[in-house]
């Protein structure tokens, strides 16, 4: 199905792994392959060595201890060991958690998992910006709540809470301040002393490292207490046992060693393109709404409605560009976005949301490109889009009794 | 998700698309769906005095399988007589274009606007009729 030059245009999905990563990587499947573990020879010691300057690399990005780094298979796992661990350590005390709706699908579930164990959870609701509301998170704090798991960056609006915030609220009330960072960390500075943060998850993949590796900030003062989800050797201070992938581990030390030294350039760049992006659509196109307008965001997403053309039907006319809709109708659901709908963005929009990431390796050429393809497809669509008719005619949709299906 | 080919042409290279004027009396116009899942299909057609449809338009507001079931069903009515319209299934045309199941719903919504389009014509002859 692929045409010519595919371009990528969903940096939150995923991203590659920069050439340089992979680089650093390679020595570590083959001539340097020891155990990190291996306490008695110099296999293991190289592998060590290896794997303790990324966990440095990790901490220099977040302002940490490297002490403090634990390394996992990914942000889902650091997000599940982040609620599981804290909540069962600290489960004879208390038993309240505070999240929020439109957090990623792995936070929300392990909330729905320790409800089932007889946590109570609350979840905040977002502003029409996406962000919550600070004043609501400190009257819903009460002398039960264990964490407080706010993400850093949303993953479908790009959308960037008041981390600063939060922090201050939770470490004045005492409790932990969980922020899952898999969209944020490389992209915004972040801080944990600053911030304030007890507990922070972050992805390799997310910032061209590679897939299967992420890391978990544990804080040490005040220490944080995790009971551990995955039980064996003791590895990772007793956190996460399971012997270290060690050629991921540099990758992921690498990849935070590039976004230290680039971020702020990058961002630059990439708030250009976005830009351009943005004007060049909606400069074209009339009813385009950004998602998540009025709030801080990272410049890498842009999650616009293009109103009277069904998200999934769009992308079908824009098949040269990899994209990610809002819509229903390309996961088995009916169901438009829950982070969209959580804005208050009405189902009808919702349905007609895509959202466009852009990272490291975008081009000027791929947004004009970008542009062009968006604008042709939705002129075309909408020129077959009875609802763009019905506005065109001066009709109010409001007003139309709908059939249910 | 894969589309099958004919998905595809029908999206590419729609046929029928277009309005008539609701108005004029010899044609019905069926809307169904609702925007709110994703899913309007408004399909017209023209009638002529001995009862066969002569022609039909659409306009589809939802994904590659809704305007293709809309497209389709749009060439399958032209020529039939209203009874014979109204007898197209869902699942012929699901079957035509390969819909796989989360996608049946495009299908059923093209043949409740051919019914719904039948509806709105026989109202209004009925409703000239002296």
């Amino acid at each position: 199905m692929r045409t010519q030059k595919q371009i990528y245009l969903d940096y939150q999905a995923t991203t590659p792994c920069d050439p340089r990563v992979v680089e650093k990587m390679l020595p570590f499947f083959t001539e340097i392959f020891g155990n990190p573990h291996s306490q008695n020879h110099s296999h293991g010691w190289l592998a060590e060595d290896a794997v303790e300057k990324s966990r440095t690399q990790v901490a220099s990005l977040i302002g940490a201890d490297p002490k403090e780094i634990i390394f996992t298979s990914g942000a889902t796992e650091s997000n599940n060991l982040a609620l599981k661990g804290a909540s069962g350590f600290y489960r004879d005390k208390k038993n309240h958690i505070i999240t929020c709706v439109t957090e990623h699908k792995c936070v929300l579930d392990s909330c729905r998992h320790l409800e089932q164990e007889g946590f109570s959870v609350t979840y905040l609701p977002v502003q029409s910006t996406g962000l919550i509301d600070v004043d609501q998170l400190r009257q819903t704090i009460r002398s039960e709540t264990i964490l407080v798991s706010i993400m850093a960056v949303n993953n479908e609006i790009g959308v960037i809470q008041p981390l600063a915030e939060i922090g201050k609220i939770c470490r004045e009330a005492g409790v932990f301040f969980h922020t899952d960072a898999a969209q944020a960390a490389g992209k915004i500075p972040l801080n944990v002393e600053a911030m304030n943060i007890d507990l922070m998850s972050i992805s390799g993949h997310k910032i061209y490292g590679p897939k299967g590796i992420g890391a978990l900030y544990v804080r040490r003062k005040p220490r944080v207490r995790l009971q551990a989800i995955i039980n064996g050797g003791g590895q990772e201070r007793g956190m996460r046992s399971g012997t270290l992938p060690t050629p991921l581990c540099v990758g992921l030390g690498e990849a935070c060693a590039i976004a230290i030294s680039e971020m702020k350039a990058e961002a630059a760049r990439i708030k250009i393109l976005s830009d351009r992006l943005y004007q060049g659509l909606t400069s074209q196109l009339d009813d385009v709404y950004l998602n998540g307008q009025g709030a801080p965001r990272i410049p890498g997403n842009l999650n616009l409605s293009f109103a009277y053309v069904e998200g999934e039907g769009l992308m079908m006319g824009i098949k040269e560009l990899s994209v990610s809709s809002g819509s229903a109708c390309t996961s088995s659901s009916l169901e438009p976005s829950y982070v969209l709908r959580a804005l208050g963005v009405e189902e009808e929009l919702a349905h007609t949301s895509l959202r466009f990431g852009l990272g490291r390796f975008s081009t000027e050429a791929d947004v004009d490109k970008a542009i062009e393809l968006v604008v042709a497809a939705v002129t075309r669509l909408r020129e077959m889009s009875p609802l763009w008719e019905m506005v065109q005619e001066g009709t109010d949709l409001k007003n139309i009794k709908w059939s249910d299906h | 998700m894969a589309y099958s080919r004919k998905v595809i042409d029908h999206y590419e290279n729609p046929r029928n698309v277009g309005a008539f004027d609701k108005n004029d009396a010899t044609i019905g116009t069926g809307l169904v769906g609702a925007p709110a899942c994703g899913d309007v299909m408004k399909l017209q057609i023209k009638v002529n005095k001995d009862g066969i449809i002569e022609d039909a338009k659409f306009k589809t507001f939802g994904c590659g399988s809704a305007i293709a079931s809309s497209s389709l069903i749009t060439e399958w009515v032209k020529g039939k007589t209203l009874g014979e319209a109204q007898a197209i299934r869902n699942t012929e045309v699901a079957q035509a274009l390969a819909l796989p199941p989360v996608k049946i719903h495009c299908s059923i919504l093209a043949e409740d606007a051919v019914k719904a389009a039948i509806a709105d014509y026989q109202a209004k002859a009925g409703a000239s009729a002296p």
